[in-house]
């Protein structure tokens, strides 16, 4: 469409994204070096998938098109394991790293601690996640024309735009639950992230009813948000508590040296 | 896709420019002139791109649109029924460079008596801000038409919905303002590789002496008097690269070609006493860039003969069909004919249509000369001479240089049945009628000469060549005469090859798309700086070549040089290798070499070489370089749309900015049930 559309689909789908990065993460190089790192992780997991499908593509039958819609489902399952995987790798590449960092540093206390990494690990794959997905699509936006000519609907870059955003966030859930039961050896939790991930995934097969993929996959954001903000130490005591202002009497009450 | 592009002359530039970045419009396709109100005034989405039917494309309505720039983004000019008459060259062509200047006779200047293009409305020498395109009624045309049907049109009083059909054409000229203007910027650059921003227009005239002289020697040649048999190749188009010319060029030079081969014969057994020159002047309608262009190297000694060698000139101008019955018309110059000299050829040429089914009549003698080459003669020297028309006063070509002086407009038809190869053989009346003017034309030229008077008589031209030549230039050249008359490096040239870049929708893509052979371009191009000419120009000479020539038996080695052996010499003649015809029970074709006194001579406008880029003199005709032309058609959204989508990202971004700010310094707070000891705390 044009520039205004870029930067509207660009603030929608990285808005969040760019906040938390400002916020939580520039100030702490060593936060910035595991997001990075996180990342990286996921593009090995992109690289893996994309080399099979590629394959898969070359020997399966272009003409006939029920195998190609099986293909693709195949191909988006192969992805989100692969991507689990990974995530399960980062996770015990971060356990052995944390023991070498401990050795090496000075202090006593660990300088990141694991629910950080899960956020931050969390957040790496959400950027990378989000830029493949989203930047071809804003890339086309910048142009003069919008979809449509050959029927399809132009909510397109909208869509696709709140779609990452959902996505970012759900990588960022998915991180810290991810994390937090690897550590408490909860794998049935595993197995929830692993499940709700191919539930997000496999919703986008509805597209182009936009409505039938965005609502639910909301809905599931906001539910694994919850389930993050309990995970991470959060309670509904403490959500009160800081909606009402009433926060400052909690800290000096609880004040403990650090 | 044909574009309209911008050329440039000594004072104006003229045709159709876009912006650098494509001009983009809302799909209007336009159903007569009182809908133009809506791109005009009513429409409540500017700017629209105006399709339009052929019928329409009027000056008026173009005017307007002109003058309405800021609403019409561009104009797409779609091929269909032709109107009953059109012609947007000027009404006095090539009036400046002509003979009848202020000072050579002041009433007869600027068209003063007569006016030779009445019907001209002079759209090919307006300047439009805003690109215009020509497409064919094929299925790409359908689709966009489609795409308006589907999106664009008004539902009962209501407002268009969006998202709109829009379309985009780019087709950004780099030359501006005019051509010394332009060629001083293509100089400007000292880099080692220069950046033209323009052409000059130009290419290569084609000449064929009867008796050839040493291609050397230039200059007067003692006791040597040639007859100019004249004709011109080129016509033009608003969209230059839609030029056909039927009756304007393709009509004259074809009876010149039948006239060349029927004089063969009888020139080789008894050989009149003056040569004759068979001259096909290039890029006649820019100014007369081929003729001015041998003038000036008559002048100059730069050409085998000069102007003192000439004796007579005898120029074939507009022939049509004739009905029997009906007359030509030999026009010639009135100031001249103030002394006589023309008469002998006025006689010669009447007395040859003894026994065939017209006859020449001379013009009112007060009457000036048509837009001929023999102007520029006559304005160098005054040489006797003779414009061959079938016009008495004004050009009666209803189509005089435009799009749809084709094959239909010269009545060419074919009866169904028949397969391209049986068209190619089938003797049409048009070819008919043209070979009686062409054995006209040779037997005056042979009288002209100093021929033998008895010889006349066997003079005839031949309606088998004639009726195939009409096939191959104004219907398909690509057949099997044409191929075989060819050189083996050129046969792909009759095809021809257009560019269309059309992004539809940006899946469906076409470049390079090989169309179906048809007639070749009779535009005159730019003046190329390898020593290649247009496809046109290599079919005449070819022609010519075959027509006139001999078929020798040296092989294709030897064809190559032919000075090794002992008779043969390319100062005299030019060898051709030719791809011959294929016999029918082989797939081989007969190749020979044909030894000819064909040449092409070079035909770009003095000017260029003089550097008088602001000549009132010569030519100074350049073309427009760019970059690419194409385009595209695909959905605008409505601007309410697109603000709301920025709207809506600025606010998402605004609230998490806030709320993550809001959650960092609450996060001691937020996130503190669940403490490890020996953790750092957020």
């Amino acid at each position: 469409m044009t520039a205004s559309v870029f930067f509207g689909c660009t603030f929608i789908a990285f808005g969040p994204a760019i906040a938390l990065f400002l916020f939580t993460i520039a100030r702490d190089p060593l936060r910035v070096i595991f997001l990075i790192a996180g990342a990286f992780f996921w593009l090995c997991s992109l690289l893996l998938s994309s080399l099979v499908w590629f394959i898969t593509v070359q020997i399966s039958n272009k003409e006939s098109s029920s195998q190609q819609k099986g293909l693709l489902i195949f191909g988006v399952v192969l992805s989100v394991l692969l991507q689990e995987t990974c995530r399960f790798g980062y996770y015990k590449l971060l356990k052995k790293a944390n023991e070498g960092l401990l050795m090496l540093s000075a202090e006593e206390t660990m300088p990141i601690s694991i629910r950080q990494l899960a956020y931050v690990s969390g957040l790496g794959f959400g950027f990378m996640s989000g830029a493949f997905s989203m930047v071809n699509i804003l890339a086309d936006s910048v142009g003069p024309g919008t979809i449509g000519i050959h029927g399809d609907s132009q909510h397109y870059f909208l869509s696709s735009a709140f779609m990452t955003m959902a996505i970012v966030l759900l990588h960022m859930f998915w991180g810290v639950v991810f994390f937090d039961s690897c550590e408490k050896q909860h794998w049935w939790s595993l197995a929830v992230v692993v499940i709700s991930h191919l539930l997000v995934s496999c919703l986008t097969f509805q597209n182009p009813q936009y409505v039938g993929s965005l609502v639910p996959t909301y809905i599931i954001v906001f539910l694994l948000g919850l389930w993050a903000f309990f995970c991470s130490g959060g309670s509904l005591r403490n959500l009160k508590l800081c909606l009402t202002c009433k926060d400052k009497d909690f800290l000096l009450a609880n004040h403990r040296p650090r | 896709t044909v574009p309209c592009v911008r050329l440039l002359n000594a004072t104006h530039q003229i045709g159709c420019q876009s912006s650098i970045s494509g001009d983009t419009g809302v799909i209007h396709v336009l159903e007569s002139e009182a809908d133009l109100e809506w791109p005009l005034s009513k429409g409540p989405n500017p700017p629209y791109m105006v399709l339009l039917e052929s019928s329409l494309f009027t000056k008026s309505i173009m005017m307007k649109m002109k003058n309405a720039s800021s609403r019409v983004a561009g104009v797409v000019v779609v091929q269909k029924t032709s109107p009953p008459e059109f012609s947007p060259h000027t009404t006095c062509p090539n009036e400046n460079t002509g003979v009848y200047t202020e000072t050579y006779d002041h009433n007869l200047a600027h068209c003063n008596t007569t006016v030779w293009n009445p019907r001209g409305n002079g759209l090919s020498y307006e300047e439009f801000d805003s690109p215009v395109f020509s497409l064919k009624e094929d299925n790409e045309t359908e689709v966009i038409k489609q795409c308006y049907f589907d999106h664009n049109r008004v539902v009962n009083g209501s407002g268009l919905q969006y998202p709109l059909c829009a379309m985009q054409l780019f087709s950004h000229m780099h030359a501006v303002t005019d051509t010394a203007t332009c060629m001083r910027r293509s100089s400007m650059d000292f880099s080692t590789s220069p950046v033209m921003v323009c052409d000059p227009l130009g290419g290569y005239n084609v000449c064929a002496f009867i008796r050839p002289y040493n291609s050397t020697a230039f200059g007067h040649k003692e006791n040597e008097s040639v007859v100019i048999a004249a004709a011109r190749l080129d016509s033009r188009a608003f969209f230059l690269e839609d030029s056909t010319g039927a009756e304007g060029s393709v009509s004259g030079f074809v009876t010149l070609l039948a006239a060349a081969q029927a004089l063969r014969e009888a020139t080789q057994e008894a050989p009149p006493t003056r040569n004759i020159l068979f001259a096909f002047f290039h890029g006649e309608v820019f100014d007369y860039i081929g003729s001015s262009r041998m003038v000036y190297d008559m002048k100059n000694n730069m050409f085998v003969i000069d102007l003192d060698n000439v004796h007579s000139i005898l120029e074939i101008g507009q022939v049509k069909t004739l009905r029997s019955g009906t007359n030509l018309f030999l026009h010639s110059d009135p100031v001249s004919r103030r002394n006589n000299t023309v008469t002998n050829l006025v006689k010669n040429l009447q007395s040859s249509t003894a026994g065939l089914n017209f006859s020449l009549v001379e013009t009112d003698f007060s009457q000036p000369l048509p837009p001929s080459s023999f102007q520029r003669l006559l304005r160098a020297r005054a040489i006797p001479g003779i414009v061959l028309a079938d016009h008495q006063t004004d050009i009666n070509n209803r189509y005089y240089e435009s799009f749809y002086d084709n094959a239909a407009h010269l009545n060419l038809t074919y009866p169904s049945n028949l397969s391209p190869e049986e068209q190619l053989e089938f003797v049409t009346d048009t070819a008919k009628s043209l070979t009686e003017v062409a054995t006209a034309v040779a037997r005056a030229l042979f009288k002209q000469a100093g021929g033998n008077n008895s010889q006349v008589n066997k003079i005839n031209a031949d309606p088998k060549t004639v009726t195939q030549m009409l096939y191959g230039f104004l219907v398909r050249s690509n057949n099997s005469w044409f191929q075989a008359v060819m050189a083996p490096e050129l046969k792909d040239i009759l095809h021809t090859l257009t560019s269309i870049k059309k992004v539809l929708g940006s899946s469906l893509r076409c470049v390079f798309c090989l169309s179906e052979p048809n007639p070749p371009q009779y535009y005159v191009g730019v003046a190329k700086s390898s020593h290649q000419a247009n496809a046109l120009t290599y079919l005449v000479q070819y022609l010519l070549a075959n027509l006139t020539g001999t078929a020798t038996n040296l092989t294709q080695s030897q064809c190559k040089k032919p000075d090794e052996l002992p008779n043969e010499s390319t100062y005299l003649y030019s060898y051709l290798w030719v791809q011959g015809v294929v016999p029918p029970n082989s797939t081989q074709r007969e190749s020979f070499c044909v030894r000819t006194a064909v040449r092409l001579v070079k035909a770009v406008s003095p000017a260029f070489d003089l550097g008088d880029y602001i000549s009132k003199e010569y030519s100074t005709w350049t073309k427009s370089q760019w970059k690419f032309i194409k385009a595209r058609i695909f959905l605008v959204a409505s601007r309410d749309l697109e603000m709301l989508t920025l709207g809506v990202g600025v606010a998402v971004l605004f609230t998490s900015l806030l709320v993550t700010y809001f959650v960092r310094t609450k996060a001691d707070v937020l996130f503190s049930s669940v403490r490890e000891p020996n953790n750092a705390a957020y």
